[in-house]
């Protein structure tokens, strides 16, 4: 009859002191590709052909040419699958880290 | 006398909103009346209103638990219909992050157990270890849960030199430190005393009632359905795992294993990674239909997919395995006693939100 199994561990932990971090202090480098938000770092290189538009599937990206030219992203209805940067002809858009979000 | 006494939608132990109607005489469970419908989504009617490519990442969130089978099942589905052979690498690609998948649900689930029979530093042990895998996975396709990197013809992401040396790193730390988990989840006296002839399920039942995945796998019958060789397992070495306890314990015992399989999965995948394109490029829209199943970590999955020669599917059908469990569940449920119904409910591994979508 075995009792007591995770002592070994708890006593261990006791010693080792806390595995998390203090958050809003210390922060964990975010990993390389991370998908945190969709930014377009230079709106002039984009041509408003909409493509990114058409392959979104959460309709969160707006694109009109007229009147005037614009590119519209909207945060929370994105689910960040990155179908719009694959599709970029132009590739203007990346991912940003959750922090730029 | 008898009595009705309500099991959920909000339990301490339910993860997600599952309701049992239990009858109970004394401290007995007589019957189970199993209440489902509160996290109902409408995503098969939504995904007959989208591009079939769209699709991949809206199937993607029937479940947050594995989403990334879920998406490759869909993708095999469209491909069976178009004739599209797969490239290697791809095929590999996917057995790796199934694996992920597999070992993050199972330490998920063993977690909620373990908090179930009221062993919370357990409960918090084991995530704190599925925290590894979580890494990986965010490493390799830049999401914890949401991977997005199955494609139709493919896989989007690639595992590059640094990432499989991570991937490596993090599979021999699992490896470690699941060692004293499973130590405590299979020997302990309290823990056994809470699992051991609980919720049994003998084999004839479980199979009458159609139990899949680790449950029936628990009660001695040889299913698994990676067996037939879908992706690349028909070149990895495995054997599925079968327990014959026919209990919680079993059922325990094969996910614990199962952990340590997709480990070894893994590494042979990783391992024998061929070098060719990640995808196959094709043309036009799918016509025709194609049921295609494939093994997830609560058992097995059916598409039943059909597109009628528009870039919008005809139909879209999921038979998610929890779907396939609730009736055995509720054969385990008939006479045991009300203190147990929580750990029985979650020995089966039930997701609600993949069984209603």
């Amino acid at each position: 009859m075995k009792i007591v199994v995770m002592l070994k561990t708890l006593l261990f932990n006791l010693i080792k002191g806390p595995v998390t971090r203090k958050y809003p202090y210390e922060e964990r480098e975010p990993f390389p590709g991370e998908r945190g938000v969709i930014l377009m770092p230079d709106e002039s290189k984009c041509i408003y052909c909409g493509l990114c538009a058409r392959k979104c599937p959460s309709n969160a990206l707006t694109v009109t040419r007229a009147p005037g030219k614009e590119w519209k992203y909207e945060r929370f209805r994105c689910i960040l699958c990155g179908a719009c940067v694959e599709a970029c002809p132009k590739k203007c858009l990346e991912f940003g880290s959750r922090k730029q979000g | 006398m008898s009595m009705i006494v309500p099991f959920g939608p909000q339990h301490p132990v339910l993860p997600e909103p599952l309701q049992l109607r239990l009858e109970i005489v004394d401290e007995t469970v007589v019957s189970a009346l199993p209440v489902i419908g509160y996290v109902h989504r409408g995503l098969e009617r939504l995904a007959e209103q989208k591009d079939f490519q769209q699709d991949t990442y809206l199937i993607e969130h029937i479940c947050g638990i594995c989403s990334f089978m879920h998406s490759t099942t869909y993708c095999t589905g469209i491909e069976e219909i178009m004739n599209i052979e797969i490239p290697e690498r791809a095929k590999y690609l996917r057995v790796a992050w199934s694996e992920m998948h597999r070992i993050h649900s199972h330490l998920l689930a063993l977690g909620l157990l373990a908090d179930a029979f009221g062993f919370e530093s357990l409960f918090y042990q084991i995530w704190r270890t599925r925290e590894h895998i979580m890494d990986a996975m965010e490493f390799t396709t830049g999401g914890r849960v949401m991977l997005s990197a199955a494609c139709v013809g493919g896989v989007r992401k690639d595992i590059n030199e640094e990432q499989k040396k991570f991937v490596l790193e993090k599979l021999a730390a699992i490896e470690a430190e699941f060692k004293e988990e499973a130590h405590v989840l299979l020997d302990d006296y309290t823990v056994k005393s809470r699992t051991v002839g609980v919720g049994i399920l003998d084999a004839k039942t479980a199979y009458e009632r159609g139990a899949v995945g680790p449950t029936a796998r628990a009660s001695g019958i040889k299913m698994d359905h990676r067996m037939t060789g879908y992706f690349a397992y028909d070149k990895l070495d495995f054997e599925p795992v079968v327990e014959d306890g026919c209990d919680a314990y079993s059922r325990t015992k094969v996910r614990i294993r199962e952990v340590y399989q997709s480990i070894d999965l893994i590494r042979q995948a990783l391992a024998a990674l061929p070098d060719t394109p990640l995808k196959t490029p094709f043309k036009g829209n799918p016509n025709g239909e194609a049921a295609v199943r494939a093994e997830q970590p609560r058992g097995e999955v059916i598409y039943y997919l059909k597109g009628n020669g528009t870039d919008k599917l005809a139909r879209c059908r999921v038979r998610t395995p929890t779907f396939a469990n609730v009736a055995p569940m509720l054969h385990m449920l008939n006479g045991c006693n009300l203190a147990n119904v929580g750990v029985i409910v979650l020995s089966v591994d039930p997701c609600i939100s993949c069984t209603e979508r």
